[in-house]
């Protein structure tokens, strides 16, 4: 057990490895000139190589590359002109707009994109699973028709369509809430709540679509396999079956999506952070592609990555755990 | 209910089935008018090949086809309960508590993420309402009783730490628990060993002396009929052919498809293949021209083995998981002759014979096809020697591609060795579906039209388009039901004869090997542990691991099978 | 076919028995796969045709009309349903006046265009990577299987968003999409048909091919391609509507297609601001969105059940019990 979750931490970060090398290719490499990018449009050809000399920018990519590792694992100092900037492991480095450290950015912004992404979770495994199960269940009849639509539709709306939609319904016509802005839980948990409503139910009504269609088909699954049969086949009532034995197996499959799914937020679920105004990573992403701000665009790319990668060891650890046929090898 | 529960004592009959019928959907009658009755403590096999409806009347017992949509007419009584009109209660009660089943497969019969020992004391709650504790308690008594070694901390094991054999025991502990009065066993050792079978089917026999619970078997398998019953009901077609006592049915067969069947059935009682024992001396004048027309190989060399492997090995995995499945093997094939070669799972028996046409890799020894080299050769420098090394797969299913019509499949080798002229390439197609007995008019038909046996023979006419000199079938005939199973052994004898084929037959039924074999060789472990003439290894077995495996053949003749039952038991009790 | 005089050839009519055929017969049976292909067909047609109807209906899409829109009111369209009138047959975008209709047609364009290539460019690549895994040597298959999973492992959208940042803006946008969707989403199908090949690999139907002398590449033309066809099909069918909803969001997020090209997602951007004083303008390219990709789910949905495995499964292919994971 501990030795595979070894090897697979180390396999991941293995691929963190391959990721930086990847999206720092493709940011400082590829494209124009950064230090025109960190100056800014007014800068004259002066400026801009004194920014360049000052990001490192004259050295060689390896050694960019270099430094850049250094950062993330052992801090590294900026010169800003006039004085040195210290940078704490682990570095991101320097936002081009405000110069301010990314690392320190990006946990600020955290808070809202966990708001968001748990609220979510909360709403899609409760409905998604319960949708799900219900339509397994109760096959052939009206209710299960009527799901199977609702769950279609569900998949069918991207999610900005279903934010803009609830807005205008529950915001600009019933008027039942208002326009949200994010106020954050510890200045006041209350307001945090309600105004975190209607993109937690956007969010969650969105990923429980897919959470419906996976727990009822998983269910139809495990209900059709020989064990079941036999339960069944020594009087076992059909409630037992379905809670003991058909539940059972269902299961596995959903926790593993939803630990992937958690993992995927932490890149901010960019879109309904950014229809609510919600100032988490997603929506800092955007504003960084915006400003062309790469060392925050590569910052959250590297947080996702990471948070990616170990929600996929943390799926298989819990799949294997949850269904012991599973080698752990 | 006017007769609620009669005892042992009464004189009605523990089972009573009456005019059953069973309709799936579609139409399909897969019980047709069924009539029978079983006595409390005695036991009944339903005896039929696949599709006669056996496995469905076990199902109707346990009124397993309600809510199915299937159609039922007809009654059925089991321990005085109609099953087909008792309310869920009285259901529940009949299932596992008056009539328990024994499924086929016993790995997917259990619930995976439970423990075994919970899964029964979750069967024995249902019927015996109680502390957890005391259901557990039961569990791991009716685990010991099973034969389960360290019956306490096995018990909270997952089914797949069990091996198959163990599996099944705890599926009949499952049975026992609630001490049942009937025990419906559906093909309870089917996907077992021949050894493992024959613990099984002693374990079974020896509980049902000591608990006087009735059985009702069914089975495929005459032999475990004839080890296991009182009585035998033939089925086929969802109808009746032949009931009776077991002597009786399968000493003085009254009905001519019983007598076909058990014709049918390999026996190592049987007629042998003395005949053609010594292979070369009995080929007639047609064969040899044949023979001369392929370069004189039977008439010139005909000492000369055709295919020789000497210390053969194969490993799979490296390092410390590396595993070996054929572990230095020798043997020799000549042309015209069959080589048998038997055992049980994970024997090698596939490995081996997968080698030997060069589908895997040797990783040690020699393979020598006609003196020369072949076992390290490439690919490339395979080329000439390839299509004359051929295979016939056991699973007749995955042996053909389902996208491609057979036609298409038996040409594969024309096409290949160059051939352009399709109607050159139809002709020869026609005349290979006609030569395994084939209607040549089915070129286009795709394989899910064919039947098991049918398809085993397109893939026999596949391997021959490549006019091979040897052929190598895999478990050729163990996915096919006995009638049709003696009709492909045959094909391949008849083929034998007429093109001097060398053929090397694997399979882990001993009374088919024998039956088609001049020697026979037994592995065990990745190893041959004898080898001789059929006379040599079955009438006077040397190695004590081939007279274990024909000691556990389930015999035909009823009266030889208590016999060596008593027999097992012996060096089992010593 | 003269030659064959002693084979009935196949009749037009005659039952057809092959495995496509079959699915084909079972697709046909279902009203809402037939539905939803309609509606496909007709969309396609329509976003081909929209040059045609823009001429047909007197309009373009980049032209803007000040005067149907109050300045007054922050440029909303005058009018009912956002200025429908008999020129302007859906009404007209707030702020610019440009007609509502055009430009919903040309945004179909965009998105059926990037939605396809892309998946053209997944499929492709997939393949490729699949094919060279599952038949290439203990090697390649592990390289290729790490890259994989890397590709597995990135964050899509975020990626997705980040690329388009660092290309010159001249760089066409449409082609930028395509090939930005297509290079980070093609490892769900070199997975499958990588599995898909393992599994093939390990049929006796593929060992008998070797024994007939067969090389690799006409093993793998005869007997894998044919069998892959069915599970690529079914994840493509997959793949077009999740590709839609991809160029919607860019488009929604600001970083798809530029101004003034048109398209769904951006119109749908433009408008969280308009939502209360012209709701037609965010109904109708939201209704057309949601149509477009349900139609493609259901159609996927029916193709899948079509081609199930399990119906091949039946027929038994690849039902043997893997011993290895």
């Amino acid at each position: 057990m501990t030795r595979y979750v070894l090897k697979r931490l180390a396999g991941a970060a293995l691929v963190l490895l391959a990721l930086s090398v990847l999206v720092y290719a493709l940011f400082y490499i590829a494209p124009g000139d950064p230090a025109r990018l960190a100056c800014g449009e007014r800068c004259n050809p002066e400026q801009i190589a004194q920014v360049r000399e000052q990001l490192g920018l004259n050295e060689s990519v390896f050694t960019q590359f270099l430094h850049f590792l250094q950062g993330v694992f052992a801090g590294r100092d900026y010169s800003t002109g006039t004085g040195v900037l210290h940078c704490e492991a682990p570095c991101l480095g320097l936002s081009y707009q405000n110069d301010q450290q990314v690392t320190e950015l990006v946990l600020e912004r955290l808070g809202a994109t966990a708001s968001l992404a748990l609220g979510a979770m909360v709403i899609w495994l409760v409905v998604g699973i319960g949708t799900g199960l219900l339509s397994a269940l109760r096959r052939g009849g009206l209710t299960e028709r009527t799901l199977t639509v609702l769950t279609l539709a569900g998949t069918g709306t991207p999610v900005f369509i279903l934010g803009l939609l609830l807005l205008m319904a529950v915001c600009a016509y019933l008027q039942w809430l208002p326009f949200p802005t994010y106020v954050p839980l510890g200045e006041d948990p209350e307001q945090w709540a309600w105004n975190m409503l209607l993109p937690w139910l956007t969010l969650g009504f969105f990923e429980s679509a897919k959470y419906a269609r996976l727990t009822r088909s998983s269910t139809l699954e495990t209900l059709a396999e020989d064990h079941i049969r036999t339960f069944r086949a020594y009087g076992v009532g059909e409630r037992s079956v379905v809670t003991r034995h058909a539940l059972r197996g269902a299961v596995p499959p959903v926790i593993a999506l939803s630990a992937i799914d958690l993992g995927t937020m932490f890149g901010g679920a960019v879109l309904t952070e950014s229809l609510f105004g919600i100032p988490g990573l997603g929506k800092t992403l955007i504003d960084g592609v915006r400003h062309v701000d790469l060392p925050v665009v590569v910052g959250i790319v590297l947080l996702t990555g990471v948070a990616v990668v170990l929600a996929n060891v943390v799926a298989d650890l819990l799949y294997a755990l949850a269904d012991r046929r599973v080698a752990l090898t | 209910m006017t007769l609620p529960n009669p005892g042992p004592g009464t004189k009605a009959p523990l089972v009573e089935v009456d005019r059953l019928t069973v309709e799936f959907g579609g139409g399909v009658r897969a019980v047709d008018d069924l009539s029978f009755t079983l006595e409390a403590g005695r036991a009944l096999a339903l005896v039929g090949e696949s599709g006669s409806g056996k496995s469905t009347v076990a199902g109707a017992l346990l009124g397993l086809h309600r809510g199915t949509g299937a159609r039922t007419g007809g009654t059925v009584r089991v321990g005085g309960i109609d099953v087909g009109a008792a309310g869920p209660d009285e259901l529940r009660r009949l299932r596992g508590g008056v009539a328990a089943m024994v499924f086929q497969d016993p790995l997917s019969a259990l619930d995976p993420y439970y423990a075994v020992g919970d899964q029964i004391a979750e069967v024995y709650r249902v019927h015996h309402p109680g502390p957890r504790k005391a259901a557990r308690a039961r569990a791991v008594e009716v685990l010991d009783r099973v034969g389960i070694p360290d019956a306490v901390r096995r018990s909270r094991s997952r089914p797949h730490e069990f091996s198959g054999g163990m599996r099944q025991r705890a599926l009949l502990a499952m049975a026992l628990a609630c001490e049942p009065r009937l025990l419906v066993a559906d093909e309870p050792t089917t996907a077992l060993d021949v050894t493992v079978q024959a613990q099984i089917l002693d374990l079974l026999h020896e509980l049902r002396r000591e608990t006087g619970t009735a059985l009702l078997l069914v089975t495929h398998d005459v032999g475990v009929a004839a080890e296991s019953v009182d009585d035998v009901l033939v089925m086929r077609g969802g109808r009746e052919v032949e009931r009776g006592p077991v002597t009786a049915v399968l000493g003085a067969p009254a009905e001519s498809y019983t007598r076909a069947l058990l014709a049918a059935v390999p026996r190592l009682d049987g007629p042998a293949r003395t005949a053609r024992a010594h292979g070369l001396g009995t080929v007639d004048a047609a064969d040899a021209d044949f023979a001369h027309d392929r370069g004189g190989l039977l008439a010139g060399v005909a000492d000369e083995p055709l295919l020789e492997a000497v210390e053969l090995r194969r490993e799979f995995g490296r390092g410390k998981a590396a595993v070996t499945a054929v572990d230095g093997v020798s043997l020799t094939v000549r042309a015209g002759e069959t080589l048998g070669v038997v055992g049980e799972s994970g024997s090698g028996k596939t490995t081996l014979g997968r080698m030997l046409v060069r589908l895997l890799d040797p990783t040690g020894g020699r393979l020598r096809y006609r003196g020369a080299e072949i076992g390290a050769l490439s690919e490339r420098e395979l080329r000439s020697c390839r299509r004359e090394l051929q295979m016939v797969f056991q699973d007749p299913v995955a042996s053909l591609n389902p996208r491609r019509s057979v036609g298409e499949s038996i040409a594969d080798p024309l096409r290949v060795a160059g051939e352009r002229d399709e109607t050159r390439i139809r002709r020869r197609v026609r005349e290979l579906l006609d030569r395994v007995g084939l209607d040549p008019d089915r070129y286009e038909a795709y394989p899910h039209e064919f039947s098991g046996g049918q398809r085993q023979r397109v893939g026999i006419a596949r391997a021959l388009a490549a006019e091979p000199r040897l052929i190598v079938c895999d478990e050729p005939v163990s996915a096919l039901d006995v009638t049709t199973q003696a009709q492909v052994t045959a094909l391949l004898a008849e083929l034998q004869a007429e093109l001097g084929l060398g053929l090397v037959f694997i399979a882990h039924d001993l009374a088919v090997v024998r039956q088609v074999s001049d020697r026979v060789a037994v592995m065990r472990d990745g190893r041959i542990v004898e080898q001789g003439t059929v006379d040599e290894v079955y009438g006077a077995p040397q190695d004590p691991y081939t007279r274990q495996l024909l000691a556990a053949v389930p015999s035909l003749d009823p009266v030889l099978a208590a016999e060596r039952r008593g027999r097992r038991r012996e060096p089992a009790a010593a | 076919m003269t030659t064959l005089t002693d084979t009935p050839a196949p009749v037009a009519g005659t039952p057809a028995t092959g495995p496509a055929r079959q699915a084909w017969r079972r697709l046909r049976t279902r009203p809402a796969a037939l539905a939803s292909a309609a509606v496909l067909l007709l969309l396609v047609a329509l976003a081909l045709a929209a040059p045609l109807l823009a001429a047909l209906a007197g309009q373009d899409p980049n032209t803007y009309h000040d005067d149907l829109v109050d300045s007054a009111r922050g440029g909303v369209p005058y009018g009912a349903f956002g200025g429908a009138s008999t020129d302007h047959w859906l009404g007209v975008e707030p702020g610019t006046g440009r007609d509502l209709f055009v430009r919903l047609l040309y945004g179909a364009r965009i998105s059926l265009l990037v939605a396809v290539g892309a998946t053209v460019v997944q499929v492709l690549l997939g393949l490729l990577v699949g094919l060279a895994a599952g038949l290439g040597n203990r090697w390649i298959d592990a390289t290729l299987g790490r890259i994989t999973d890397v590709f597995l492992a990135l964050p899509f959208l975020v990626l997705a968003i980040a690329l388009t940042a660092v290309v010159p803006r001249d760089f066409p946008r449409p082609l930028l999409l395509i090939l930005v969707i297509g290079l980070l989403g093609w490892a769900g199908t070199s997975r499958i048909v990588r599995a898909q090949t393992l599994t093939l690999k390990g049929l006796d139907f593929v060992a008998a091919s070797r024994l007939a002398g067969s090389g690799r590449w006409r093993t793998a033309r005869r007997e894998l391609l044919p069998s892959l066809a069915a599970p690529v099909i079914t994840y493509a069918a997959i793949l077009v509507p999740t590709n839609i909803v991809v160029e919607a969001s860019l488009s929604f997020l600001g970083v798809g297609v530029t101004p003034p090209t048109p398209s769904w997602g951006q119109m749908l951007s433009t408008a969280q601001t308009w939502f209360r004083a012209d709701p037609a303008y965010v109904l109708l390219p939201a209704g057309l969105l949601f149509t477009t990709v349900l139609a493609f789910t259901v159609l996927g949905d029916a193709v899948r059940t079509a081609l199930d495995p399990r119906e091949a499964g039946r027929l038994g292919v690849g039902t043997r019990k893997e011993t290895s994971r």
